[in-house]
């Protein structure tokens, strides 16, 4: 399993130049991954149907505990052949959607990275791998959503949707840490298989709402929904693929894996099934005031959403029954219509339901995949999506206010429907921007090849009923209980209800016009709920940043140099007056002579530097200072110490003199006031006694010689060098190392960036000077 | 800087500097020097260089980039590591190939040696980086 993953990223990494080569035809190439992956999980099927699941483990980090642990039972092999399935379908309907798109090799590694990343979410059997791939798809869909990059709504809606589920994913990442903790395994199958141990644990709360918002936030429910409908500003194979069909499923597959461990309590129920019934609710409250197709079918997959959501809320095996075949249901039937409404945009030149007309005689092949794939989404027999919502209404029976949350939603589903694939094909004139044509071949394949699975099973729902949606939900259950999918189930209450939702629907069609035109008008100037929420969070963070930035690190250096080393004096000397009993000890030792004269030249530089008229005298001065306590280490014997110390203080007086040198600041004329300098002595006096006092009392403490005698013992038989210090540096602690060089390369591309922009030569950015502040450009 | 004295100076003490910097480099394994050390005399010594004839001409002395040395220095610093991955140890593990020169004399090349070349060129990079940005107007 995991060689499918990797042989996915692999072949997503080199598809740029696989289009580069082949051209306008390589999707239809690029489509065997897919459809060879498809293949490959099919090779399962025994198995899985025969109820086993097959385990695979490779290391990766043995010593954290984390592992490519990778399983299949009946729900992985449900969700890995919809992202397989499905994707085959996608990368072939790319390739014509796209065409001639220049940036048409990005999107496919992308794409395929993507496909990837899900079907590693699905396959994990290990919290970390799943929490990896799980952010993987939060950053494949950020690059998909913001593919027309130079689009403003396109990269709004990009981030809003990466930092509302990458904000999820990290409260999930606090989760699973949790849940690792508390049963000891980040395995999820050994994590399952003692459920009372977490459920009874008191962190149990804290892990269900943690893991919660990973989900809840990846599969956009209420209050975080707003994200999805944004995100139709991805090109359409993106909004078919990921924010229907796989990635905003990721969040249900997340609830469902996780249900016989996190599952079966009161908090469970209430937290998914509210979280469910208000986001069916409230999707299907706006998708009344969509006209566009995209923005329609994002509504639509909201409710779909909210209902699988209450579905694994409710938990019961009818429930549970009913959430797998939904899934695979709404899978088969919302793809093909995103990429009709896509066609539709892409033949007839718009998404606006009221701009079309008449499009069936010029666009036959694509009306028919949406006829078809529009009866199942409307829940109409004889289609898979029937059978389905059947079973969905009976699964929520016990359950009176999610089943009109229901019936609700599913009437809304039934005018989407309509406004899709019924009103933009009928009647005899056409209305349309531009004249409308049939899609090409690769555009019609995919969705009609898929509408027509959905018609099969509708007809035939044993096809899949025993082999492959019973082991899923017996996953879910951690228990089999088998069941039979019939097309027909009689007339009863399901097939009532199911009446009476159409007939809704039918009521909904025939007064859209008015209600649409209504609501429109008087929801145009609300500002307020999740989106408001949204938008003063993200707008209060840049303020508050701004603030900070204005207040703690202000151009004004001896500002800047206040602040920091005031914090350090106070920070350091409060936490050694409240905590650090200090002994100093003033035990005197009589130096030799010539200590007495280097300290005597120290203490005079110092001096001198407070007495320094200009600059250059000044940091002389400090240099001075500088040799002076590296000629103290010479005499106590630390010459590598002695040598950096002199190194560095003559670069020092190099640097801050060709600095001075070449900026223009004069001498040091104008003072500050009175004040402001008193504050800067104080600190130097208050700075200078503590580090004294710290200095005595750390030296008044009996030297532990243990890491001496360590290193001193190791240096050369492990690490063959006779020079401690450098052993230390190059070998024994060589990552500190590497880490503190990676710092100075930084800091050197810092420098480098700032002292061009002050000093500039200017070249390398021609709108520089745009963009310099005025009296900043090249003269200064 | 026009001083002539200088310039003299500096073209005698470029060529002892820097050959004192690799001598500290490559002896600091068993004696006070190491790559941190030498990167800070070589630096010294080209900046010395710099401020008696302009950075253009210790741009040219040098031929590459003082960012490109950065860059080159992390790399080797990197690789270093990489030796005891290829080994099957972990990161960084340091390395060791001695090879005998006869009468008791011996080579002993190194990976944790490869990885003070690195801080070695990174240091010099990261100095020259500022001194030349600061000369260059």
């Amino acid at each position: 399993m995991l060689i499918a993953v990797l042989v996915s990223f692999g072949v997503a990494a080199v598809a740029p130049w696989i289009v580069r080569v082949v051209g306008d035809r390589s999707g239809w190439l690029l489509a065997l991954l897919p459809a060879g992956v498809t293949a490959y999980f099919l090779t399962y099927l025994p198995q899985v149907a025969a109820g086993e699941s097959v385990l695979e483990r490779t290391a990766w980090v043995p010593s954290l505990g984390v592992s490519l642990a990778m399983r299949m039972d009946g729900l992985s092999l449900v969700f890995a052949l919809m992202i397989a399935g499905i994707g085959t379908a996608i990368v072939i309907y790319a390739g014509g959607y796209l065409r001639g798109d220049r940036q048409l090799p990005r999107f496919y590694l992308l794409l395929l990275a993507f496909m990837a990343a899900m079907l590693g979410v699905v396959l994990s059997d290990n919290l970390i791998s799943l929490f990896v791939f799980w952010e993987l798809t939060s950053v494949t869909s950020y690059f998909l959503v913001g593919y027309k990059h130079e689009d403003e709504t396109s990269r709004k809606s990009a981030l809003q949707a990466l930092l509302v589920t990458a904000g999820g994913g990290l409260a999930m990442l606090a989760g699973f840490l949790l849940l690792g903790i508390v049963g000891g395994t980040f395995e999820i199958s050994a994590l399952l298989s003692d459920p009372d141990a977490i459920r009874q644990h008191d962190a149990y709360l804290a892990i269900l709402v943690l893991v919660g918002l990973g989900a809840l936030t990846k599969s956009a429910q209420w209050p975080f929904h707003f994200w999805l409908p944004n995100a139709m500003a991805a090109p359409t194979p993106v909004s078919a693929y990921l924010h229907s069909a796989t990635m905003v499923k990721a969040g249900v597959y997340l609830l469902a894996r996780m249900s016989p461990g996190l599952g079966g309590t009161p908090a469970w129920f209430w937290l998914l099934t509210t979280a469910g019934v208000l986001t069916m609710i409230a999707a299907a409250s706006l998708a009344l005031l969509q006209r566009d197709s995209k923005r329609l079918l994002a509504y639509s997959t909201l409710i779909a959403l909210g209902t699988l959501v209450t579905l694994i809320g409710v938990g019961t095996p009818g429930a549970i029954a009913a959430m797998v075949v939904f899934l695979v249901g709404h899978a088969l039937y919302k793809a093909p219509l995103f990429m009709v409404a896509g066609s539709v945009d892409h033949e007839a030149g718009s998404r606006d339901v009221t701009a079309l007309r008449g499009l069936g005689r010029a666009m036959p092949i694509t009306w028919a995949t949406a006829l078809v794939a529009g009866l199942s989404a409307g829940g109409l027999p004889p289609l898979f999506g029937f059978v389905a919502k059947e079973l969905a209404i009976e699964g929520l029976v016990t359950a009176p206010w999610l089943l009109a949350g229901l019936i609700a939603s599913s009437a809304v589903m039934v005018l989407v429907v309509y406004l899709v694939v019924w009103k933009p094909f009928v009647g005899r004139e056409v209305t349309a921007p531009t004249p409308p044509h049939e899609a090409p071949l690769s555009m019609w394949i995919g969705p009609a090849v898929l509408a027509l699975i959905g018609a099969l099973l509708g007809i035939a729902p044993w096809l899949i009923g025993d082999g492959l949606m019973v082991p899923a939900a017996a996953a879910v259950l951690a228990e089999l209980h088998p069941f039979q999918l019939y097309l027909w189930h009689g007339v009863n209450l399901a097939l009532m209800l199911s009446v009476l939702a159409v007939l809704l629907g039918g009521i909904l069609i025939w007064r859209w016009r008015g209600l649409h035109d209504g609501l429109r008008a008087r929801t145009t100037h609300v500002r307020f709920g999740p989106v408001a929420a949204y938008d003063a969070t993200m707008a209060g963070l840049v303020r508050f940043a701004a603030w900070q930035t204005r207040v703690l690190q202000s151009d004004d250096l001896r500002h800047h140099m206040t602040i920091i080393l005031g914090f350090a004096v106070v920070l350091t000397g409060a936490t050694a007056l409240l905590r650090g009993d200090l002994s100093v000890s003033l035990r005197h030792e009589t130096g030799f002579f010539y200590e007495y004269i280097v300290l005597v030249l120290v203490a005079a530089a110092a001096l001198s530097i407070i007495r320094a008229r200009t600059p250059l005298v000044a940091i002389t001065a400090l240099g001075v200072a500088g040799f002076g306590i590296a000629v103290v280490f010479v005499f106590f014997a630390a010459p590598d110490l002695a040598i950096t110390q002199f190194l560095v203080e003559t670069l020092i007086v190099i640097i801050v003199a060709l600095a001075l040198i070449r900026l223009p600041l004069g001498a040091l004329r104008g003072e500050a006031a009175v004040g402001v300098r008193l504050l800067s002595g104080a600190i130097a006096i208050v700075g200078g006694v503590l580090m004294t006092l710290l200095t005595l009392a750390v030296t008044g403490v009996p030297f532990d010689a243990t890491l001496s005698a360590f290193f001193e013992a190791q240096s050369y038989p492990a690490a063959q060098g006779r020079n401690i210090v450098n052993v230390i540096l190059v070998d024994f602690r060589a990552m500190d190392t590497l880490g503190e060089i990676v710092v100075l390369a930084v800091a050197a591309a810092g420098c480098y960036a700032l002292l061009r922009r002050v000093v500039g030569t200017g070249g390398e950015s021609p709108k520089r000077d745009e963009r310099a502040a005025p009296g900043r450009g090249e003269g200064a | 800087m026009n001083s002539i004295i200088l310039r003299t100076a500096s073209q005698l003490l470029l060529t002892i500097l820097l050959l004192f910097s690799l001598f500290l480099m490559l002896r600091g394994h068993d004696l006070p020097g190491g790559g941190f050390i030498g990167g800070l005399v070589g630096a010294a010594a080209v900046a010395l260089y710099a401020i008696a004839f302009g950075y253009r001409a210790a741009q040219a002395m040098l031929r590459i980039s003082p960012r490109m040395l950065v860059g080159v220095g992390l790399l080797a610093a990197v690789a270093a590591g990489f030796l005891a991955l290829l080994q099957g140890q972990a990161f960084l593990t340091g390395q060791w190939w001695i090879i005998g020169l006869g009468e008791g004399a011996e080579l002993k090349l190194s990976s944790p040696l490869l990885f003070d070349i690195g801080v070695y060129l990174v240091v010099v990079g990261t100095v020259l980086t500022m001194v030349f940005a600061l000369e260059e107007r």
